[in-house]
């Protein structure tokens, strides 16, 4: 009876702790989720095809990389209850700030372009045109975010996120043989040697796995949710969850291509569905969905990153619980990035492939002017206090930004002396 | 349009004005870094914009 008691005791303690993660969830799963967009499927698949297996092991090391860089956001954003560029304008002055601001909507408009890129690419394998693709998308997202709850909005973003999953059934329809993906995989190696092509190859998979706007979406959407400092600990095991999820997507998109399509020069993930559509339908089809999801849920995100950002310097009502008569100047830069983003994927003859690859590696260069700031913020005693950062996370946020910087200058290099790394 | 543009200017100004102080005191070392990253980032992005108009031509 002792036992039973116990037994149940402990179930419903079990029971109510995820009873209440289920009500923290969501920034973390959302914006790890939605880093997998339609650019990052288009780098993963282009990897596989390239590489084969063998950047599987740098792949799993981009989750812990991921996860202490976007679990700094939950901390600050708990505690100052402010989204990040506000905190870098309060903190920095306006002059870092403004550089911060217009760093961040330059580079998530491009990256929104890409994601219209993808999901315009993956329509078109089933016969749907571009411009109906762009309206359908624009309408759709209105209905999303013009419902006025955040809560509903992040519901939405997390079936988005659940049907992200649909390559891991993809990757094992193809048959990989698990004893190349473990030899090749998961020993560290630089396959066909280090030059220009590895450097940029390697910059676009962290710049995929780990972006500016992720910074300001995930701090942002903490302060929209309304978390407080007792939820840190489970808004740290949402970011650990995501992290690993995003990372055990890419790999398994890795695998689909890496099996079907190894040694093609795959350009873009809509080639490689069609492609795949060739040799095994329901994979390209696999392939072409998961690219248009992947697309609407980094376009749904990133939109959302600018004009939260926006509202907090320029004052305006910012937030996803009031209606569009409450936060007109919200929602106005909303449509506005998303609609002249749209736009441009709509131009005749535009180069739609190399400018999703190069959004990625230019979002990576930027990136650690961002992660400079909240490395500075999270060490803040008078406002962290004992949330603030310890020697450990110092090293780790320090050592991705000197490893980015490193690789950014290894491919600068490469572009001015392209026969230096031959 | 030109009364829009005014009301932009003047809350940009207030905006500066609001944040002109940082609140986290900067060593003039640290300042000097983060000054040096900034241009730098901006240098290596100029490259690639260089590289990608390279690639289309």
């Amino acid at each position: 009876m002792n036992f039973f008691s116990k037994l149940y005791y402990r179930l419903r303690k079990m029971w109510k702790a995820i009873q209440l993660y289920l009500v923290i969830a969501g920034p973390g799963i959302v914006v790890m989720v939605a880093d997998n967009d339609a650019g990052g499927i288009t780098t993963y698949a282009a990897t596989g095809a390239k590489y084969g297996y063998h950047l599987i092991w740098f792949l799993l090391l981009l989750i812990p990389a991921a996860y202490y860089v976007q679990e700094m956001t939950v901390r600050l954003g708990a505690v100052t209850k402010r989204g990040l560029a506000e905190a870098i304008f309060d903190g920095f002055g306006a002059t870092w700030g403004w550089f911060s601001l217009v760093d961040l909507m330059l580079v998530n408009w491009l990256t929104l372009v890409t994601e219209f890129i993808g999901m315009t690419a993956a329509l078109h394998i089933f016969g749907v045109p571009p411009w109906l693709t762009v309206t359908g998308v624009v309408l759709l997202m209105a209905i999303i975010v013009l419902n006025g709850r955040y809560w509903t909005w992040e519901k939405i973003a997390l079936l988005f996120c659940a049907l992200n999953l649909v390559y891991i059934p993809g990757a094992f329809m193809v048959n990989p043989s698990v004893s190349d993906i473990l030899q090749d995989g998961l020993i560290p190696n630089f396959h066909g040697g280090f030059n220009g092509q590895l450097f940029f190859f390697l910059m676009a998979n962290i710049g995929t796995t780990i972006a500016p706007w992720m910074l300001f979406f995930q701090q942002s959407a903490v302060v929209d949710k309304g978390m407080q400092e007792k939820d840190i600990p489970w808004g740290k095991f949402d970011t650990l969850l995501g992290s690993a999820l995003t990372v055990v997507v890419a790999i398994f998109i890795v695998i689909v291509t890496g099996t079907t399509l190894n040694g093609v020069d795959i350009e873009s993930a809509g080639q490689a569905a069609e492609q795949l559509m060739q040799t095994d339908r329901y994979v390209g089809t696999f392939m072409a969905i998961g690219l248009f999801d992947a697309g609407l849920l980094g376009a749904i995100c990133i939109s959302l990153a600018s004009s939260w950002a926006f509202g907090e310097i320029f004052g305006w009502a910012h937030s996803l619980n009031q209606n569009i008569k409450q936060a007109p100047w919200f929602y106005a830069s909303y449509f506005f990035t998303l609609i002249t983003s749209g736009l441009v994927v709509l131009i005749p003859g535009a180069p739609l492939v190399l400018i999703t690859l190069f959004v990625q590696v230019i979002a990576v260069t930027l990136l650690p002017a961002a992660l400079v700031f909240l490395i500075l913020l999270l060490n803040d005693r008078a406002t962290m206090g004992d949330y603030r950062n310890g020697v450990w996370q110092n090293l780790i946020g320090g050592g991705i930004v000197v490893a980015i910087v490193v690789l950014s200058s290894l491919y600068g290099i490469s572009v001015m002396f392209p026969n230096l790394f031959q | 349009m030109r009364a829009s543009l005014k009301r932009l200017l003047r809350k940009i100004g207030e905006i500066n004005e609001r944040y002109r102080e940082p609140r986290i005191a900067m060593s003039r070392v640290v300042r000097a870094a983060l000054q040096f990253l900034r241009v730098y980032l901006l240098f290596l992005v100029c490259l690639m914009v260089y590289k990608f108009i390279l690639l289309l031509n």
